[in-house]
């Protein structure tokens, strides 16, 4: 085994010269360890964070069922956590291709190699696509909401308790303006598009249809969102109301507390940017394995290590669906 | 590299029966949480709902699987486990137990305190 990856140093089979495996694992495995156990505590600062923002406001996080539930092609159905399942499931059998190919590497068998390190890739790729389609819904939003001076979220229900969207009640302003564009005015300000009605419009045609309710984000003691009465519906919206929210980015979003957005996109991100550079890594190393560097080196040890940090971004993955979506 | 042949088709057999369980356990998650039964949500135990403990459970479950079979944790000298499981269990549970007491602490505050938070 003198064809290592390692360059021989000289100090081979010195105590400290990095020559023997005190732990009986090669240096490489054992620095991919020690990277995976500070990234595990670096994803458990942020769900903790996550746990504590949701300790904090308790009784107004927004319910996970409700906010993340598509599913490709089945429009307006209320499908909770079928997507995020698919999208565990493609992680999982992806963590299974790449342990298979760790496994055929052992053997030495190169073909098997590429098709299951292939297959992995394929899985990532998958995922990747998935994650970017659940962000995209998310963004986009899908009935909007009102935001009231003190930052709470007021959504709109009718009578039978169903969702009404923001746009569905309320009529397009005549009195609309042209949006600011940086090229067109001021030069060093702009303004994000700006829709066709606003506050004053919205609280109106609400006024007017009878069948519509408000929400407001208090969860009740049986862990549903508080429905308010037609009269103390005019109330809320006319006093508190400030401005309509349709989606969500970073300062709020039409779901609830803004810092549920805020972790979502971070969370979700860091994790997906693990699998993009997982994605990264899986391709060179496959390249590598095609054109046979590890045969020639006797050895697909670096199948094994980029295998741990791939099963390490499942891991991760488990830990999140159950704490964004399940708990 | 000279492995036997027999100890390979363990190692096969076992990847696919951790598949089965770790499938199983992603169903019943899901099931549960898509049904969610009144008994397991109404019903609290040392501070969460039942269901909430199963999910826990559930997914830490599923990370033994993971570790121990996928990264091959299970093969590892007793030194390297110890070195990486200890370490990484010890760190998140102080983060965990500090941060959610700190995260009640202040709803309480939110709730009980002399100021309105929402006006």
């Amino acid at each position: 085994m003198d064809t290592t990856a390692v360059a021989q140093t000289g100090t081979e089979g010195k105590t400290w010269g990095g020559g023997n495996q005190p732990l009986k694992a090669s240096y490489g495995k054992l620095m991919m360890w020690f990277f995976i156990t500070s990234d595990a505590l670096t994803f458990s600062g942020f769900l903790a964070a996550y746990g504590f923002s949701r300790f904090k406001f308790m009784d107004e996080w927004p319910i996970a069922d409700e906010v993340f539930n598509h599913f490709p092609f089945l429009h307006g159905t209320d499908a909770p956590m079928y997507y995020v399942a698919l999208m565990t499931f493609v992680l999982i059998f992806s963590s299974v291709t790449m342990v298979l190919a760790v496994d055929a590497g052992h053997r030495m068998q190169k073909d098997k190699v590429v098709t299951y390190m292939a297959l992995t890739i394929l899985g990532g790729a998958i995922f990747l696509g998935s994650q970017a389609w659940e962000w995209k819904n998310f963004i986009k939003g899908e009935y909007g909401a009102v935001e009231t001076r003190s930052g709470k979220i007021l959504q709109f229900l009718d009578t039978d308790g169903e969702r009404v969207s923001v746009e569905a009640f309320t009529p397009v302003a005549e009195r609309t303006r042209e949006t600011h564009q940086a090229k067109n005015g001021l030069w060093y300000s702009s303004e994000s598009d700006l829709i066709a009605y606003d506050i004053e419009d919205l609280k109106t045609a609400f006024k007017q249809d009878e069948t519509l309710l408000v929400r407001t984000m208090e969860l009740d003691d049986r862990g549903k969102k508080t429905v308010l009465s037609r009269e103390e519906s005019i109330k809320m919206l006319d006093e508190r109301g400030e401005h309509i929210i349709l989606g969500a980015n970073l300062s709020n979003n039409e779901y609830g507390a803004p810092l549920f957005a805020d972790f979502f996109f971070f969370i979700t991100g860091f994790h997906g940017f693990h699998v993009l550079s997982g994605v990264l890594i899986l391709i060179i190393v496959f390249f590598n394995v095609l054109i046979g560097t590890y045969e020639k080196r006797g050895s697909y040890e670096m199948v094994e290590k980029v295998g741990l940090y791939w099963h390490f971004v499942d891991l991760v993955w488990v830990f999140v669906f159950t704490f964004f979506y399940l708990v | 590299m000279a492995h036997d042949t027999t100890h390979h088709e363990g190692t096969s057999k076992r990847i696919w029966q951790v598949f089965g369980i770790l499938s199983l356990l992603t169903i019943v998650e899901v099931v549960l949480g898509i049904i969610k039964p009144d008994f397991l949500v109404f019903t609290d135990f040392v501070a969460l709902s039942l269901l909430n403990w199963i999910f826990i459970i559930l997914t830490l479950v599923k990370a033994y699987y993971i570790t121990w079979a996928f990264m091959h944790m299970e093969h590892e000298s007793a030194g390297l486990r110890r070195t990486v499981v200890w370490t990484g269990v010890f760190l998140i549970c102080y983060l965990i137990a500090i941060l959610l007491i700190e995260g009640g602490y202040i709803n309480d505050v939110y709730t009980s305190g002399h100021m309105t938070w929402d006006f």
